[in-house]
């Protein structure tokens, strides 16, 4: 890993624009549709020639064609000749059609696939990007869900259009185009035709996807009911709720099937419509077009295609609804990434006076820091908090959840950065060193942590990639984890399942613990980290802290009091403020909050010990 | 740290991903219903036959329903066919050169005329209208029964989804608890998504498009047959080119299409993993080895991706441009036919399009068959959960459980979720009604299953446990249940209410007696903290609470129920030590007059209890009350002092 990713990170927020992940493909993008509309032509070709064929072929009416044909007749002298040339033609055009379809299916792909992986990728890597309180905005579970599910759709959504965008309209207009040479007379009724379409497209797109939305709603919400009963089975179970679960259940179902009756109803309707309407549209044609046939003023074949020029119109039509359907989804996924990339990372080191500055006592220096989560809330999770930490000392944080000790310490690698106030670490405004550098300097143990799928040695080699298995093993043995590792039959080379479900609590953490220490920090955060780690294991790993990491700052959060009462200072954090600081002894003496959570924890150990006297003493049988 | 290398990489999280659809309820909007090409259920249905007579078991009372169904289709089928050919009628009608013989209707409506073989103009234009208005009806005819078919056949497959969906719920009600602990949650959604939505699908469009695919089929074939047998035979020829083109396209289609949902496996689980993870990623100054990880596997995703698409879109196209090619041929042949066989231009105008139509319905089949396999495959898994066997139904001399008093006696029971391996041995215990039993020791030990046996979520393999001297197996388990009242670890609530959470421990409780509940268990200050206090809205699981105050909600919760015996699994682990000292009075309160079974992590809240049992692997190991076990200096002792992890 190199610096370049703290100036990559740097960088300020740019607009997105879907024509970044267009550019490279600019090419493929241009020829896709281009194929597409050879296919379209040859669509409202093969008609003409057919109506050729009947027409100047079979009904020689050659005073009617076209210079070109009259050409040609001339030349191959026999109406059977100029049907099988008619015929040759129409079979090269299918032909070419077919090239063009596939060539247009071949770039369409191309394109699509390379824009979607390009979006994917710059997604992933502004999210790289983002700050904790970016990710906290966002949450991690919708963060997936855009990542996957909407570049999914974003995805198909530009492949149909790729296929689709010029051949439906292109086919409408070449066919209206089309019908109009053949007979302008008779392009009137479409004039009328077309219109009426449009407003039952309207009606559809303005009544329907409403509808539709509803529907997909209430899907979500029966998803929703049947995962919070199958994960809530015992609780079902033990208040024997069956019967209530399977009412609530009939219910939403019943909700779900109302919604998808009024949204399937618009299309049921919708279709036979438009089938009438197009049929209308046929019958006029018919009635005029054969006056004018019987008049003299059209040719047979002339109208036989303007009937198929008729249906082309139409069924053009109706696939530009669906395209506007897919459109209106592909455009909520489109928002929704939107959102990640506009989103303004709220925390850089472009403006660091010293990039290149590294941690090196680990001393560390809050003042008057004030914090807020939301940038215009009257609580305050930090309020006023000064606080001198110096290099290689211990300091215990204590206080009850909610009370800000794990927005403190945060504050140190800048994971937030203060709303007022400033820390400084040896002396340096945080900001003023490069992120890289600082949280190089920086081994945060968190409260929420979590282990990657992949060996143990893996997931410890995220400490320090370079590290030799010594000191590896080294580092695991500080934080008392060496022992159980070696007692698997793989030892490093173990698999951790899935975020490490096959280790127990107190084995996961000290694995976490060792992770952060590979990476040799000045300053080492433990968040609440040795929770479900047995009192006397504990012990055993503040030992090395004492031993091996003499020179390192440590910093411990614990909701026991036995895990902080060594230290050389102890803060007790209530409500955002610093209510006592100080050693166990005196905090004891003086900090009634301190004491009461002392009493609570200590007074089994009290009773302990008199039970331990009374034995003595003979008072209980052992 | 270096970049793992791709196959590394797609080994490890191809297999994450698989199950990567994201859970329903998500921020997912509008998105996929049907997900991507790739939540779509796989596989090959078993035994179609079996599966298929059991699907129509959910339409076959609608049977009147889908005869109308059946006949609209065929009508509008017909109809289709009738409207095309009568074009023919009408080309000829106009053409003076034309046998007028070869009109249905002119020889209907004009037999005179047609015997003379000559029309007037005036006779052509009357014959035009009279075959117009015939089209019209006929149009209309057509338009109606297809209107009728959606909307009847909508009515049929809403109603048997509804049913199958509801069927599939009731008896996931009635499964054991072993059958969910064995499944994982997502495979079960994906019963209710995916299979059901495949089955939705087959009934209501696609079974229907398969028929009325083969009607046109058939009937354009005979039309064809009717109008000209030397172009039929043409378009005929082209027909084993339509199988085989499909086939290959579909072959290649498939194989590139597994190929992408690997890929898109592994980038899917990538992207779960560290994003989830991303702030130890951010820690641990982590993300360019992400990056780069990951667009390693985007990358390769590339061009399995392409492939995919490409053989997916490439199959319209040819197929339909085959049939383009077809309707060529036709069309040559047919000019040749007209100036040398005395075929009219009105039948080489139909036949043609005829001709362009004739692969549609085989295409169409042949698509259809697909989704029909996929969607039976699907049935069959629905039917294998509804085939489950449920829990065992109480026996018939099952006894009523009014007026308990919760004396609980545990005599030599062991149990095991696997038959090979047993989880508890020998287990003996004797609960006074009232009594406080704690269960200590680590994960594991068997603490957990206790519970489950008590109220029979499992029914134990060896000994006998009995309420109030009878074995709880005599006992209504409905009632048995009712009897018990749990507070588990995991924090379960409703959407819903959190009066309705509350009370969904005894439905009649009044409002009165929730909010005395609340109190019990100290929730009701945070409650009234709320903005709407009792009527607030939790949804997703409380996500908007604390796990702290999510706990407090489920002893709430137990403590509406007035079932005299109490199973507190965990049930303060999230709450701080200071907060748990203030519910304490309200524990007592809960406890009182219950016959409590207790598991808990700090050890500081089982100490007042009747008798506390030290579990060890399976085995109670110590017994005793806190003093006692403390003054025996064993495991208890060494777990009090802190010298031995407890996880």
């Amino acid at each position: 890993m190199t610096q370049s990713n703290t100036q990559a990170q740097a960088q300020t927020t740019e607009r997105l624009r879907w024509f970044k992940y267009v550019k490279p493909y600019l090419p493929w993008f241009i020829i896709g549709p281009l194929l597409m509309i050879v296919e379209v032509i040859g669509e409202v070709v093969m008609p003409k020639l057919l109506a050729y064929i009947i027409d100047f072929g079979v009904k020689h009416d050659m005073a009617e064609a076209p210079a070109w044909l009259t050409w040609l007749y001339d030349v191959l002298k026999t109406d059977s000749a100029l049907v099988v040339a008619l015929a040759v033609g129409m079979v090269l055009t299918a032909v070419l059609m077919m090239i063009g379809g596939v060539g247009g299916a071949y770039f369409g792909a191309k394109a699509s696939v390379n824009f979607a992986a390009d979006l994917r990728a710059d997604i992933y890597r502004k999210v790289q990007k983002f700050s904790f309180s970016n990710i906290d905005k966002f949450n991690t579970g919708s963060l997936v869900t855009r990542l996957t599910n909407d570049v999914t759709q974003m995805q198909n959504f530009v492949n149909t259009l790729l296929r689709m965008a010029l051949r439906s309209p292109g086919m409408l207009i070449g066919a209206l185009i089309m019908a109009i040479t053949l007979n302008g007379e008779l392009a009137i009724i479409l004039a009328v035709a077309i219109p009426v379409m449009l407003v039952g497209i309207f009606v559809f797109i303005r009544f329907g996807f409403p509808r539709f939305s509803a529907m997909q709603e209430k899907v979500d919400g029966l998803n929703a009911n049947v995962q919070e009963n199958i994960t809530n089975v015992r609780v079902v179970k033990s208040f024997v709720r069956e019967e209530h679960e399977n009412a609530r259940f009939a219910a939403t179902n019943a909700d779900l099937k109302r919604a998808g009756r009024r949204a399937m109803m618009v299309m049921i309707c919708m279709s036979p419509l438009m089938t009438l309407c197009m049929n209308a549209a046929v019958l006029v044609v018919l009635w005029f077009g054969g006056n004018m046939v019987l008049n003299g003023t059209m040719l047979v074949g002339d109208l036989t295609s303007f009937v198929t020029y008729i249906t082309q119109i139409l069924s053009s039509l109706m696939m530009v609804t669906m395209l506007f359907m897919q459109a209106s989804r592909a455009m909520a996924s489109g928002r929704r990434i939107k959102a990640v990339m506009n989103e303004e990372i709220d925390i850089s080191d472009l403006n660091a006076a010293f990039p290149d500055k590294q941690v090196e006592r680990g001393e560390i220096e809050f003042r008057n820091v004030t914090f807020r989560y939301y940038k215009n809330s009257e609580g305050k999770v930090l309020d006023n908090v000064s606080l001198k930490i110096d290099a290689g000392s211990t300091v215990g944080i204590i206080g009850s959840t909610g009370s800000g000790k794990t927005t403190l310490v945060s504050m140190i690698p800048r994971l937030y950065d203060a709303d007022e106030g400033k820390i400084l670490v040896d002396g340096v405004d945080v900001k003023d060193y490069s992120l890289y550098n600082l949280r190089e300097g920086v081994g945060m143990v968190l409260q929420k942590n979590v282990l990657f799928s992949g060996t143990i040695e893996d997931n410890l080699r995220w400490g320090d990639g370079e590290a030799d298995m010594n000191t590896i093993r080294a580092a695991a043995d500080s934080a008392q984890a060496d022992g159980f590792v070696m007692s698997f039959k793989n030892g490093y080379e173990s698999d951790l399942g899935q975020g490490g479900t096959n280790v127990s609590g107190g084995q996961k953490q000290r694995l976490c613990i060792a992770r952060a220490l590979l990476k040799k920090p000045k300053i080492l955060i433990l968040d609440d980290s040795t929770s479900a780690v047995d009192t006397a294991t504990e012990a055993r790993i503040r030992e090395t802290f004492r031993g091996a990491l003499r020179d390192t700052t440590k910093i411990i959060i614990a909701q026991r009091i036995t895990s902080v009462m060594e230290a050389d200072r102890i803060i007790v954090v209530n409500e955002g403020r610093i209510t006592g600081m100080g050693t166990h002894a005196e905090l004891l003496a003086t900090n009634t909050e301190y004491k009461e959570i002392y009493d609570s924890q200590m007074e089994a150990a009290r009773e302990q010990a008199n039970v331990q006297n009374a034995i003595k003493k003979g008072e209980v049988k052992a | 740290m270096a970049a793992r290398n791709l196959e590394e990489l797609q080994k490890r999280y191809a297999s994450l991903g698989k199950a990567g659809g994201r859970g329903p309820g998500g921020p997912g909007g509008p998105g996929g219903r049907r997900g991507g090409p790739g939540v779509r259920a796989k596989g090959k249905p078993k035994n179609s036959r079996a599966t298929v007579r059991r699907l129509a078991g959910y339409i076959a009372a609608y049977r009147f329903r889908l005869i109308i169904v059946l006949l609209c289709m065929l009508c509008s089928t017909v109809t289709a066919l009738a409207g095309g050919y009568l074009l023919r009628d009408v080309y000829n009608a106009l053409d003076r050169d034309a046998d007028p013989g070869k009109s249905i209707l002119l020889r209907i409506f004009l037999p005179d005329a047609v015997e003379a073989g000559v029309l007037t103009d005036a006779e052509r234009m009357w014959c035009l209208g009279i075959i117009l208005l015939v089209l019209a009806g006929i149009y209309a005819v057509g338009v109606v029964s297809t209107y009728l078919q959606g909307r009847l056949m909508m009515t049929v497959s809403q109603n048997a989804v509804e049913k199958l969906r509801n069927d599939l719920f009731k008896k996931l009600q009635r499964l054991p608890v072993r059958y969910f602990d064995s499944h994982p949650t997502g495979e079960l959604m994906s019963r209710f998504t995916n299979d059901v939505d495949a089955i939705d699908m087959m009934i209501n469009s696609t079974v229907t498009s398969f028929i009325s695919g083969a009607i046109s089929l058939v009937g354009t074939f005979a039309m064809m047959l009717y109008t000209n047998w030397i172009l039929t035979l043409i378009t005929l020829a082209f027909v084993p080119l339509y199988l085989f083109g499909g086939g290959l396209i579909g072959k290649k289609s498939a194989k590139y299409h597994s190929a992408q949902q690997a890929a898109l496996g592994a980038v899917n689980g990538y992207i779960e993993e560290t994003v989830t993870g991303s702030k130890v990623v951010k820690v641990f100054n982590h993300e360019e080895v992400c990056v780069e990880e990951f667009e390693a596997l985007n990358d390769d995703m590339r061009e399995k991706q392409f492939k995919a698409h490409f053989y997916g879109g490439v199959m319209g196209p040819i197929m339909h441009n085959l049939s383009n090619l077809a309707f060529a041929i036709t069309a040559g042949v047919g000019g040749l036919l007209c100036i040398f066989a005395g075929f009219d231009v009105g039948g080489l105008a139909i036949f043609c399009t005829y001709s362009r139509q004739f692969s549609f319905p085989i295409n169409n089949i042949s698509m259809q068959m697909s989704t029909i396999f996929s969607a039976l495959a699907g049935a069959e898994r629905v039917f294998a959960v509804m085939d489950e066997t449920p829990e065992m139904a109480d026996r018939p001399d099952a006894i009523s459980m009014e007026g308990v008093k919760g004396e609980v006696i545990l005599d030599n029971v062991s149990f095991g979720y696997l038959p090979d391996q047993t989880v508890l041995k020998h287990v003996s215990l004797y609960a006074h009604a009232g009594q406080k039993i704690a269960f200590v020791g680590s994960t594991g030990a068997g603490k957990t299953t206790v519970t489950n046996l008590l109220n029979r979520f499992y029914d134990i393999d060896e000994g006998m446990i009995t309420i109030d001297g009878v074995d709880i197996r005599a006992y209504k388990r409905d009632e048995l249940r009712g009897n018990i009242a749990m507070v588990l670890q995991d924090t379960h609530l409703f959407t819903g209410t959190i009066m309705e959470n509350i009370r969904y421990g005894r439905p009649d409780a009044t409002d009165d007696e929730v909010i005395q509940a609340a109190k019990t268990a100290s929730a009701h200050s945070f409650i009234m903290r709320l903005e709407k206090g009792y009527q607030t809205v939790l949804e997703g699981d409380g996500a908007n609470l604390s796990q702290g105050q999510r706990q407090l909600l489920n002893i709430a919760r137990a403590a509406v129920s007035k079932a005299p015996i109490l199973v507190l699994d965990e049930a303060t682990s999230s709450v701080d030590t200071r907060t748990e000292r203030h519910i304490e009075h309200g524990m007592d309160r809960l406890m009182k007059n219950r016959t409590t079974f207790v598991i808990a992590h700090r050890l500081s809240t089982v100490r007042n209890a009747n008798a506390i049992m030290v579990l060890e692997q399976g085995e109670i190991i110590e017994r005793g009350n806190h003093d006692q076990l403390l003054a025996l200096g064993g495991r208890y002792h060494e777990l009090y002092t802190g010298k031995r992890e407890l996880d």
